[in-house]
């Protein structure tokens, strides 16, 4: 009998170590307990692992307490393992595990270092509450708890007047995501009467489509603000401000796969609204092809990495649209791998360059990094998905199923392949090949900072194998139809692959003007491209300052000062009272105030009026 | 039955803690030329004192549940829960008193007094089961108020505030007034029950459109008292005149209970035309939901921020009115005491920081807090958290209750729109967060003082609190849900 709630509760107890004495405590205590923490919550998973028995007939459920008791509503503090959840507490503290390990070395020199640890663990509490809940609720709290820190941890620059603002947009548009989510939480508790996961998909076939699919979209609604989907993509490039830890633990392999995770969670709800289902695969093709575009063209390393986790995400929510969950879980796992090495591979480039993240500014490094530049090399041919790399199972498992789908969405699938290999080998050959064109010495990192990097670079080759996802959760979800061709459709997507890395070998290795003569030719279309198509520009158009000048100027002038002095401006003018104090409230006069309570009145009244007479 | 002018032993239980907070009232007046001077803490100490002993005496008033003084009162579990919180409201009041009336000079028995005078008011409002005992409570609560908004007579924001408020507030009192006369008229009675029964009998149509018109006069006088929009107007502008601590006690308290009655007298009196209020409540729900949110978005100044911020809030209670279940009255009933808890924190560190004579109360003078003074810091961050309604606070579960509820009513569009600008809502509360934690440390912060031992209370408490209500609401929630049946 495994305790589950050690789990989160050992972070937990880290932060609340380092977040209450952390000031006070040399930076080995600090280390010993941030990292510590993570550790031993590894190795009760793996102890898990080993010893959980058969997972999918008998899931571990804990109950601990009953959280809320309010007539038919009954909701506990429930931790559940089943094969999902152990897939996911090994990412979880797994990646979290080595990325602890590397950020004593990355962070080493920062002010506030055991606020960073303490924030991170904390993250991981949160995190592991949101993979462990046995209910939506529950879930729901770490979904908060992890965007809540994420906002920290962007934002832990503080200084940097755009790490805060990315913060913010991190924070508020996931609340856009949020809202959609508890509105799926309220209907499933009208409609189920529980937030039980075991109860509600126990009911979920009998209740109706409509009901389903209202649902389904809503939580889609939720994962596309936390996993960084079409429309509300916008927030994770600009929080690649934070750390480059951060970037590599919430903003690659965790935090933002939680929308993937939840949709999977909810298989039987979506499976049972197929055109949600179809949102869903829409929605992931879009997003991998449209931020893939955009991967294409930037010169911030940590950008292209960004644009291309936003991109993969989009794969894996096609995996889980075209009905092959285990095949976007699986690429959840794999991309966990090689995601989180290229952002720490980047980390170690940028701290080899003294803190330069524009790509024009580096170049030659594999004369300086060899290691950085050997794993970082697994990486790209993972994520290529070159075959025998852990990238490459995961991709075809998605592809081929998109092709039993609809194979329009396996072209568009290859063709976003193509493009991934692209970028991600541009940046490696910006990065490592060429002469030096930055400033000062670079340097090769630290031993703390490699040692898991080269653990990861071993599990971007060998995690397909080493986690062969589908096999793991054979039977928890319906078995994918037979595809005809399949070995024809992986030679096409290998191809793809290659086909990127090719040219992006010849466009900057080769022939280093080529890139700059086919965006001069693309002109206003690259332009377009590399400014993100300016979407941020459209929200800000369309959605930010109407809200903000609406509430300044018809909320604030408008009504508390315009429609009311308006209508009575006789008698204000005259009724109003001395003192420069009086002027700057709204419109600061009683009588006009009454005449607005007065105002109110009348319309109730005439309202209840009407409101009555239909009722009788 | 006979009016029987010997009260009982029971009935005199029953009104135990309106007697302690007058009679401490009083004494605190006979005691202020005394003290005054020497120890003018003494004030405060005492009624902390009273209001302790008050809420000891609402718990055995509840012992001794049912109707007192020829059914003019009505202790119930509703009655309880709502003395109980109003007296924690008056305690924490007090607590962050201490510091405010210290710098301003302004310690005197008759402030204190007030207080207590004015939460007894509002004991007797939760606890009556007459419009006229509401009436009568509510002005015990209201004249109280006034004065204590204009407490510091030489400052003239007080003085506007006081003025504002009491001329507003008598106005809306009228209105109130003149729905009881149309409801005696129509019914010949004031006795909430007997009103309920009354239109149960003979049926709401007979007496039509009075008793239409008689509800819809009572919802603007209540309305006004919640700051629900359209009656809100007043509530900014007192809320950033008044001094602070009354400003956070006008906030939470008087609103409480005038949302209990609000429940009482519409649930239980009203139930019968529920029809014809039900689109009131919707309607002043969402208009105080986006009002409030979309002006708190552009203002500068703290206490303003949060007046509009309470307005939203007073949205949020009205969506579970606007659901008419006993869920929704638990909700209700839940959020309100969250509220008040999150509120009077955030006020606590606006006391704080402002200074003599409030001249810091602008948000960029929260600037770098987060680095001198980290768990000042963090504890605001729990209260905006709270009034963003993130998991684990009170807030968060206050929210999940009342949409719930809306929901299970049928309110779909209500619950929507409510919860699209609680997303709103987010943003003016994250921008405080960005002050605190992201902005260089400004004048003020540097040369804030450490927290005295009132305020250092005034915070702890309600944090400990909302992480109660957040983490175990259980108990709260089932003591809601079962006085919930009792107004209905």
């Amino acid at each position: 009998m495994q305790n589950l709630w050690l789990i989160p509760a050992l972070p937990f107890l880290g932060f609340l170590i380092n977040g209450i004495l952390g000031k006070k405590l040399p930076k080995m205590v600090i280390n010993a307990v941030a990292v510590g923490s993570v550790v031993l919550s590894f190795l009760l998973v793996l102890n898990i692992w080993s010893s959980g028995g058969d997972l999918a007939a008998n899931p571990i459920h804990q109950h601990y307490f009953t959280w809320i008791q309010s007539g038919e509503i009954n909701i506990g503090w429930d931790y559940a393992v089943d094969k999902l959840t152990l897939i996911m507490l090994m990412v979880v503290t797994g990646i979290g595990s080595l990325i602890h390990v590397y950020a004593t070395g990355y962070m080493a020199h920062e002010e506030g270092y055991y606020r960073f640890f303490a924030y991170l663990n904390l993250f991981m509490f949160f995190m592991l509450n949101l993979v462990l809940g046995g209910n939506y609720l529950l879930l729901f709290v770490g979904w908060e708890g992890v965007g809540l820190c994420s906002y920290l941890l962007i934002g832990f620059y503080f200084v940097k007047k755009s790490a805060s603002t990315a913060g913010n947009k991190a924070f508020i548009v996931n609340r856009i995501g949020d809202f959609g989510f508890s509105l799926a939480m309220f209907l499933i508790v009208v409609n189920f009467g529980t937030l039980d996961f075991t109860k509600v998909f126990a009911a979920a076939p009998g209740k109706s489509t409509e009901t389903l699919t209202a649902i389904a979209l809503l939580l889609l609604l939720g994962a596309t603000g936390k996993s960084a989907q079409i429309p509300l993509y916008v927030w994770l490039p600009d929080a690649m401000e934070g750390p480059t830890p951060v970037s590599a633990l919430i903003h690659a392999a965790t935090m933002v796969t939680a929308g993937v995770y939840m949709c999977t969670r909810s298989a039987v709800i979506f499976t049972h609204a197929p055109i949600a289902m179809d949102t869903v695969a829409i929605v992931g093709l879009a997003t991998a092809v449209f931020a893939a575009t955009i991967g294409l063209t930037q010169y911030d390393i940590k950008k292209v990495f960004a644009y291309s986790t936003v991109s993969q995400l989009g794969y894996m929510f096609l995996g889980v649209g075209v009905g092959a969950f285990s095949a976007g879980v699986w690429h959840l796992v794999t991309h966990a791998f090689f995601k989180a090495l290229l952002f720490l591979g980047a980390g170690s480039v940028i701290h080899a360059c003294h803190h330069e993240q524009d790509m024009r500014h580096m170049g030659g490094l594999r004369k300086y990094t060899p290691v950085t530049m050997a794993v970082l090399a697994c990486a790209s041919l993972a994520i290529a998905g070159v075959p025998g790399t852990s990238g490459f199972f995961s991709k075809d498992a998605i592809l081929t199923a998109a092709y039993g789908h609809a194979p329009w969405m396996f072209w568009v699938g290859v063709v976003t392949a193509g493009m991934t290999a692209f970028y991600v080998w541009r940046a490696f050959w910006m990065t490592f090949w060429g002469e030096y064109r930055g400033h000062g010495h670079p340097h090769e990192s630290p031993w703390s900072m490699l040692a898991p990097l080269v653990v990861l670079a071993f599990l971007s080759i060998a995690g397909g194998f080493l986690f062969n996802v589908p096999k793991i959760l054979e039977g928890m979800f319906p078995a994918a139809e037979e595809v005809p061709g399949e070995s024809m459709l992986m030679g096409i997507s290998i191809a793809a692959g290659l086909a990127g890395i090719a040219i992006s070998y010849y466009m900057y290795v080769v022939n280093p003007k080529l890139p700059q003569r086919i965006s001069d030719g693309l002109g206003g279309i690259y332009r377009l491209v590399y400014d993100k198509y300016r979407i941020d520009e459209l929200y800000d158009a369309t959605v930010v300052n109407p809200v903000i000048t609406g509430s300044r100027s018809l909320l604030w002038k408008v009504m508390d000062q315009g429609v009311i002095d308006g209508a009575v401006n006789g008698v204000g003018s005259e009724a109003q009272l001395a003192g420069g104090w009086l002027k700057m409230l709204q419109s600061g006069n009683i009588r006009s105030y009454a005449t607005w309570v007065v105002l109110g009145a009348v319309c109730l009244l005439i309202l209840i009026g009407v409101a009555e007479g239909v009722t009788r | 039955m006979p009016a029987s002018f010997a009260p009982s032993a029971a009935d005199l239980l029953r009104y135990a803690p309106e007697t302690v907070l007058t009679v401490a009232g009083t004494l605190l007046m006979v005691l202020d030329p005394l003290f005054a001077k020497k120890s003018p803490k003494l004030f405060g100490h005492l009624s902390i004192a009273a209001f302790l002993v008050a809420i000891v005496a609402a718990f055995q008033a509840n012992g001794a549940q049912g109707l007192a003084f020829s059914n003019l009162l009505i202790v119930d579990g509703f009655a309880t829960y709502f003395r109980v919180l109003v007296l924690i409201i008056g305690i924490v009041t007090v607590l962050l008193s201490y510091r405010y009336l210290d710098r301003e000079q302004a310690e005197t028995g008759e402030y204190h007094a007030l207080l207590l005078f004015s939460v007894s008011g509002q004991c007797l409002m939760v606890a009556s089961n007459d419009l006229m005992m509401v009436f009568i409570g509510l002005e015990i609560s209201s004249i109280a108020t006034y004065i204590l908004a204009g407490y510091l007579r030489d400052d003239k924001r007080n003085n506007e505030a006081a003025l504002k408020y009491f001329l507003l507030g008598s106005f809306a009192t009228a209105f109130m007034l003149y729905g009881v006369a149309l409801i005696y008229g129509a019914t010949g009675t004031t006795k909430l029950d007997e009103i309920r029964a009354a239109l149960l009998t003979r049926g709401a149509d007979a007496w039509f459109p009075m008793v239409g018109i008689a509800a819809a006069l009572m919802f603007v006088g209540l309305a006004f008292k919640v700051s629900a929009a359209p009656f809100q107007v007043w509530a900014p502008d007192v809320y950033q005149g008044a001094p602070a601590p009354v400003s956070v006690f006008m906030a939470t308290a008087p609103k409480a209970a005038a949302f209990a009655i609000f429940l009482r007298i519409f649930t239980t009196a009203f139930n019968q035309i529920a029809g014809g209020w039900e689109p009131l409540v919707w309607i002043s729900a969402l208009l105080s939901m986006t009002i409030g949110n979309f002006a708190a978005l552009t203002q500068t100044n703290l206490k303003r921020m949060l007046a509009y911020s309470s307005i939203a809030h007073a949205g949020y209670v009205l969506v579970a009115l606007a659901s008419h279940s006993d869920d929704g009255t638990a909700g209700a009933m839940f959020y309100l005491a969250a509220y008040a808890l999150m509120n009077l924190g955030a006020f606590a560190v606006v006391i704080h920081i402002s200074g003599k004579g409030e001249k810091h109360v602008r948000i960029e003078d929260l600037a770098g807090l987060a680095r001198r003074q980290p768990v000042t810091a963090a504890l605001l961050t729990v209260f905006l958290l709270s009034l963003i309604g993130v998991p684990l606070t009170g807030g968060f579960f206050g929210k999940f209750y009342i949409f719930r509820a809306a929901l299970q009513s049928n309110l779909v569009w209500l619950a929507v729109l409510g919860l699209l600008n609680s997303a709103v809502a987010a943003y003016y509360y994250l921008r405080l967060l960005v002050v605190m934690y992201m902005h260089e440390p400004g004048d003020v912060v540097e040369n804030l003082e450490p927290l005295t031992p009132g305020l250092r209370a005034a915070l702890i408490l309600p944090a400990i609190g909302i992480f109660y209500l957040g983490v175990a609401p259980g108990a709260v929630l089932s003591f809601a849900k079962l006085s919930s049946s009792f107004v209905r």
